[in-house]
């Protein structure tokens, strides 16, 4: 997101020091993009068709007890002071009550987030293991039958439909094989056995020292963590590839040649040096959307995350729910964004 | 005959073209050749040519009625008593159902490439031509709507509009505009102080003419490459949509809706869930590869190889 447009906010404050009147620019755009969401977020609760006074105080409640309550939730003010009231609970961390496990939403979150995180974590690390390398190779070697797999792997993951290929996954791994565990995180056996430390049931289990728990996690994981992976090394090895041509075909490559340095030490210490911050840029994006594409995986694996809660509350027309959810992902993703986005600025001297 | 063909090729092939008709016809002509060379483009439009009519003649061309339930031939595998793919839990003939199915998907990719497209060409032109505020303005909601994640974004405009088709294809159009709002404005800041653009201001043409008569036809091939790579995508989020029971309603035999419906009984009976997929993986598979070759036809600089 490297804005022409940016420098125009920075002109308004003429005589600050250009590496605050930027860090300023970019909060701003940061707090302007997540105004943006809560907005779109508050619209979105205020066109439902589910009436939220009847959904508090249910159909059976008489004129008086309705005109209370509508007034305490604060629906008899103007629509912006209810913005405002909105914006506020939101940063207090306050996105009302879910109607499903009556429990503040914010705990519900905090309580299935991490879960989430353990998938899309692994997932991006099966990505950048094997993407990335694939990605230099079939540079390297341009046209050969390396390239066109690593072209042909892109090709099918930008085709297939997640949910689907992990109905197959399930139906030849678990069910025709048996090499992986089924559906869910763990086994029946070992639910709650481990207290959580950090939510996160495969790095709770390697810390309490609880293996035959990180064993059966791991046969869970593994599955819908390499689906995912996949499709991040579909998008990693892609624009590897181009990053490395681009190096490739520049004349430092040459000279380095020239020189009689290693084929090796020419791709690795020279080219691939060169594409680091960029290829940084992407593995944050490719994690953003791994949060995002988990919504889809979960439902297919049971797996107990955020797109499986969003996705649950939204059958069961619990909104407060679905809003905090899409806030929590939405300001994440946001936030990798920016900060990739920033992390390039700093690194390459280019874009300064 | 021979000769007639071998005069049009060559008149086509012109390097000096007598009209302006020859010209374009000409310009047409060789980028079908450039395309034609591509053989995976050619595959995929020749998928996307066989679902299309697939879909058109969908009466004539399936075997049973496919909303006929039928308890007594439940779950029958493929082959068996003429259902070519089977049937589903309900008796209905799997073949039949994802012919039907052809038209929703079409249906709904023809919608959002029309609004989306159209959503960001107007934002896009007008931010890049009246700039200052405007464009600062419009470019932030832009940047707002880039920023989100599109699928969770989806769910929740449908969860506030309802579920079905037309709600499905606003919450995508809805999400999918921004990347073609950003591309008309880069186009129309390189034209908006080009010498062709003062002309027609010095002739007297308002802003509207020439935002809409000028500008825009010029945008217009950059946001065909990109809405034809789109499309794709655009398939998987309204069938991903229908499997979480958003999309199309039953008994409608939209393909997503279709692996929900089979999901229950994929370790016994694979081909229910099995099939549609096939049938999505097919269309989106066919639409990458046609928006791969569009590009390396219209948009040389970006190609791949």
């Amino acid at each position: 997101m490297a804005d022409s447009y940016a420098s125009d906010e920075g002109r308004q404050l003429p005589s600050l020091p250009p590496w605050l009147r930027k860090t300023l620019a970019t909060l701003a755009t940061v707090a302007a993009t997540i105004l943006g969401l809560l907005f779109v977020t508050f619209m979105i609760g205020r066109v439902m068709p589910i009436d939220p006074v009847l959904a508090v105080i249910g159909e059976r409640a008489t004129q008086a007890q309705y005109d209370e309550t509508f007034r305490e939730l604060g629906l008899d003010k103007p629509l912006l002071v209810q913005f405002g009231i909105y914006v506020n609970d939101v940063i207090h961390g306050d996105f009302g009550t879910s109607i499903r496990t009556g429990q503040q939403v914010s705990s519900d979150i905090a309580r299935v987030f991490p879960a989430t995180l353990e998938l899309a974590t692994l997932g991006t690390l099966i990505g950048v293991i094997l993407g990335v390398p694939l990605g230099v190779v079939a540079a390297v070697r341009r046209g050969s039958w390396i390239d066109q797999i690593a072209r042909f792997v892109g090709l099918i993951g930008y085709s297939m439909p997640i949910f689907w290929l992990g109905l197959v996954g399930l139906l030849v791994f678990y069910g025709m094989l048996g090499w992986v565990a089924g559906p869910g995180r763990v086994g029946i056996f070992y639910q709650g056995v481990v207290e959580p430390i950090t939510g996160m049931l495969l790095v709770d289990s390697a810390l309490r020292g609880e293996w035959a728990v990180f064993r059966d996690a791991f046969s869970h994981i593994i599955l819908p963590a390499s689906l995912l992976g996949y499709y991040s090394l579909a998008y990693i090895s892609r624009m590897t590839r181009s990053f490395m041509l681009e190096q490739l075909g520049a004349e430092y490559v040459t000279t380095a040649r020239v020189k009689g340095l290693s084929e090796w030490n020419v791709i690795w210490g020279h080219a691939f040096r060169n594409i680091r911050i960029q290829l940084i840029t992407v593995i944050a994006l490719a994690y953003a959307n791994l949060l995002e594409g988990s919504v889809l995986t979960e439902i297919i694996f049971a797996w107990p995350g955020i797109g499986q809660y969003i996705t649950t509350s939204l059958l069961a027309n619990d909104m407060n729910s679905v809003l905090g959810g899409t806030i929590v992902i939405g300001t994440i993703f946001v936030g990798i964004n920016i900060f990739s986005d920033l992390l390039y600025r700093f690194f390459d001297p280019r874009a300064k | 005959m021979t000769t007639n063909t071998h005069g049009l090729r060559d008149w086509l092939l012109s390097d000096e073209p007598t009209s302006r008709r020859q010209a374009s016809l000409s310009a047409w002509y060789k980028g079908w050749l450039t395309f034609r060379s591509n053989t995976l483009a050619m595959l995929g439009l020749g998928v996307l040519v066989v679902l299309i009519l697939a879909a058109i003649f969908a009466p004539l061309l399936a075997s049973h009625d496919p909303f006929a339930q039928d308890l007594g031939a439940r779950l029958l595998a493929p082959g068996v008593d003429g259902h070519l793919f089977g049937t589903d839990s309900l008796g209905r003939d799997i073949y039949s159902r994802i012919l039907y199915g052809a038209r929703i998907s079409i249906y709904i990719v023809l919608l959002v490439a029309m609004v989306a497209p159209l959503v960001g060409l107007i934002v896009g032109t007008v931010a890049g031509y009246a700039g200052g505020w405007v464009d600062v303005l419009l470019m932030r909601i832009t940047d707002i709507f880039l920023a989100f994640p599109r699928l969770i974004l989806a769910l929740a405009f449908v969860a506030a509009l309802g579920a079905g088709i037309e709600n499905a294809v606003l919450a995508i159009s809805l999400t999918a505009w921004p990347p073609y709002a950003r591309i008309a404005r880069a186009e129309t800041l390189t034209m908006r102080n080009s010498d062709f653009i003062h002309a027609i201001r010095l002739q007297g043409a308002g802003h509207t003419r020439i935002v809409t008569r000028h500008i825009w036809p010029l945008c217009i091939s950059s946001l065909v490459i990109r809405v034809t790579l789109d499309m794709a995508g655009i398939i998987l989020t309204a069938a991903g949509l229908g499997f979480l029971g958003l999309g199309a309603q039953p008994p409608s035999p939209e393909w997503g809706a279709m692996i929900s419906e089979g999901r229950k009984y994929i370790l016994d009976y694979w081909w229910v869930a099995t099939i549609p997929g096939l049938a999505i993986f097919a269309i989106s598979l066919a639409f990458n590869l046609l928006g791969d070759g569009l590009r390396d036809v219209l948009d040389p600089k970006e190609g791949t190889s």
